[in-house]
């Protein structure tokens, strides 16, 4: 059973995102990280960016595929995490924490609830 | 594992011994040494004969590298290429007119398979041929002057190169889900409007299915103003038996380094002709190989193409990989073409029919010419996977199935057996992979940390993308080895 933190919410493409004050923060889950291995680059946008709720707004390179990243919400683009340059890794191993994507600001809270809940989303990935 | 050739070099160390020859010497400085391995004719022939020893080809055994078409390269296809290889494209066509008879002769060949008014050969790969067939869309689309069709719908199924392919020619790229094995219909229509250029799709698909409502399929996209590309990669399936231009398909591309039995993979020159239905004829890459019957009768390269989208690779195409699919399909002929894809369903079969009862076939019904099993549950029960299976398979002497493709199915192996090999060769492979998964029950660690018997074993991919180490020498001129 993969971790699935109760306090986060999640898109069925499986990022998660944590409201911090009036900042959202955006990852993907370890669900995701573990089914894409060992990831080698993140391409994110930049600050400033708008991102739409389920528009794409990056890729995530493992060894064995290449996928799009989701917004689980609409907002704008605060801050990147400066140390994925570098250690793309970040994200397998510490997928919650450490391994955060990019952060929103101005961001849509009402649509959190149309994103899954840790309950629904396990249901979502069969465990 | 084998040193690099610069770390057997000895100073002062010869592979030849030349006679005293006057010099010419007019006391200029002299040019820096090259920095060349200074070893002996023996070194060189020990050292490239152990690194062959070290590969694995279609030659060595079998091959089932799923969309790969792993098939064996008759060796009289390149007795046959060897006549031509004095020739050089510089030449005035009178004085290639044997050659070009039979580049014109394949297109014809090629266009009797596949259904197509005509093909262009330039193109050097199956990608090279997508961007190819994409621009021709564009050119199309723009020359009608319908500029809004920016959109290219591509199944969630596709080979990885369908959207970099689109991409790289300009269209956003939209993904068209899957339904039981097949495209979504209704996720087709939803996507359908005024500002989709086409459809790229290949059938057999990538679950090695053939997708039996493609009729309606195209009647959709074509109603809605697009065009079908075909993706031939699984062109092996269908030879002689459905055509590609039959299906409602408007361009389509051909992978000879599969299909028509070219050397395939190792970084080597493959081929990747494109056929167009008669619309679309005038916006073929320039130049075409004409005919032109006065006086005799002559080949010649057609510049005089107005709407052409340019020329995609320098002359005609890797000439050498054309004249290897000329022989094969000249040897084979209709009937043998279709027997050999008639034989390679019935291998890729035969495979799943012995597998299915020990390994999990998602879709399994009839399969063309490759199919797909899933090791999921393996994973969940004794935490193996589909690349601990796959590298358990190299220590039984087998080059490993494709892994991780298609996308829509987890921990999948995908295997093409071609219909180049024996049942003797196809009942060993599935005795090997029926075994494995007894020891993937019995001794997991054992699967877990094959391969046992390789030189290399597992490598740290994430290095080998991020840090590769791809120079003999260092910034300062030192091999690097010692450097370390």
């Amino acid at each position: 059973m993969s971790k699935i933190p109760a306090e986060l919410r999640y898109t069925a493409e499986h990022e998660w995102v944590r409201i911090e004050g009036q900042t959202a923060v955006v990852g993907i889950t370890e669900h995701a990280q573990a089914e894409l291995g060992d990831i080698v680059f993140v391409e994110l946008p930049a600050v400033g960016v708008k991102v739409a709720q389920n528009g794409d707004f990056g890729v995530v390179e493992s060894v064995k595929t290449v996928s799009n990243l989701y917004s689980p919400l609409s907002g704008t683009v605060s801050a990147i995490n400066p140390q994925l340059a570098e250690h793309a890794d970040l994200v397998n191993k510490d997928p919650y924490g450490e391994g955060w994507l990019i952060k929103l600001k101005d961001f849509a809270e009402a649509e959190l609830s149309v994103l899954l809940d840790a309950a629904q989303y396990r249901e979502k990935i069969g465990e | 594992m084998e040193r690099l050739i610069f770390e057997y070099s000895r100073a002062g160390r010869r592979a030849h011994t030349l006679p005293d020859a006057p010099s010419v010497d007019f006391g200029w400085p002299e040019r820096q040494a090259l920095r060349l391995p200074e070893v002996s004719e023996i070194d060189v022939v020990r050292h490239y004969t152990r690194l062959s020893r070290q590969n694995y080809g279609v030659d060595n055994g079998f091959y089932p590298l799923g969309s790969c078409t792993m098939k064996y390269n008759p060796k009289v296809n390149e007795k046959f290429a060897e006549k031509f290889a004095g020739r050089n494209p510089q030449e005035a066509d009178s004085a290639n007119q044997d050659l070009l008879s039979k580049l014109y002769a394949t297109e014809r060949m090629l266009c009797q398979v596949f259904g197509y008014a005509r093909f262009t050969l330039q193109p050097a790969a199956g990608a090279h041929g997508e961007f190819t067939g994409l621009l021709i869309i564009r050119a199309y689309h723009r020359d009608r002057g319908d500029a809004r069709r920016t959109k290219i719908l591509v199944p969630d199924a596709a080979h990885g190169t369908n959207p970099a392919s689109c991409t790289l020619a300009g269209f956003q790229q939209v993904s068209i889900k899957s339904l039981q094995g097949g495209v979504d219909i209704a996720d087709l229509k939803k996507h359908l409007d005024d500002t989709v250029a086409g459809l790229m799709l290949t059938n057999p698909n990538t679950l090695g299915l053939f997708e039996k409502n493609i009729l309606q399929i195209a009647d959709l996209v074509h109603t809605a103003g697009g065009l079908l590309y075909y993706d031939g990669a699984n062109a092996n399936a269908t030879m002689g038996i459905a055509k590609p231009a039959a299906m409602g398909f408007d361009v389509c591309h051909i992978n000879l380094h599969k299909t028509f039995s070219t050397p395939h993979g190792g970084g080597g020159p493959g081929a990747g002709p494109v056929g167009v239905s008669a619309a679309l004829v005038p916006y073929l890459p320039c130049p075409v190989l004409d005919f032109a019957p006065e006086d005799g009768g002559h080949y010649y390269f057609n510049y005089a193409l107005p709407k052409s989208i340019g020329q995609v690779h320098s002359f005609y195409g890797n000439v050498g990989v054309l004249l290897k699919a000329y022989a094969y399909l000249r040897i084979q002929g209709s009937a043998g073409l279709k027997k050999a894809s008639a034989l390679a369903v019935l291998n890729a079969n035969y495979l799943k029919a012995r597998l299915q009862k020990v390994y999990d076939i998602p879709y399994p019904r009839y399969c063309q010419h490759e199919f797909v099993i899933s090791v999921q549950n393996f994973k969940k029960q004794y935490g193996v996977t589909a690349a601990d299976i796959a590298k358990r398979l190299m220590d039984y002497g087998y080059h490993p199935p494709t892994v991780y493709f298609p996308l829509i199915v987890p921990e999948c192996l995908m295997l093409e057996p071609t219909e180049t090999e024996a049942k003797e060769e196809l009942d060993a492979f599935c005795d090997a992979l029926l075994q494995i998964a007894e020891e993937v029950r019995t001794n997991p660690a054992l699967v877990k940390s094959a391969p046992h018997s390789t030189i290399i074993g597992r490598p740290d991919e994430v290095r080998a993308v991020k840090e590769p180490d791809l120079n003999y020498f260092n910034s300062l001129g030192v091999f690097s080895a010692y450097t370390r």
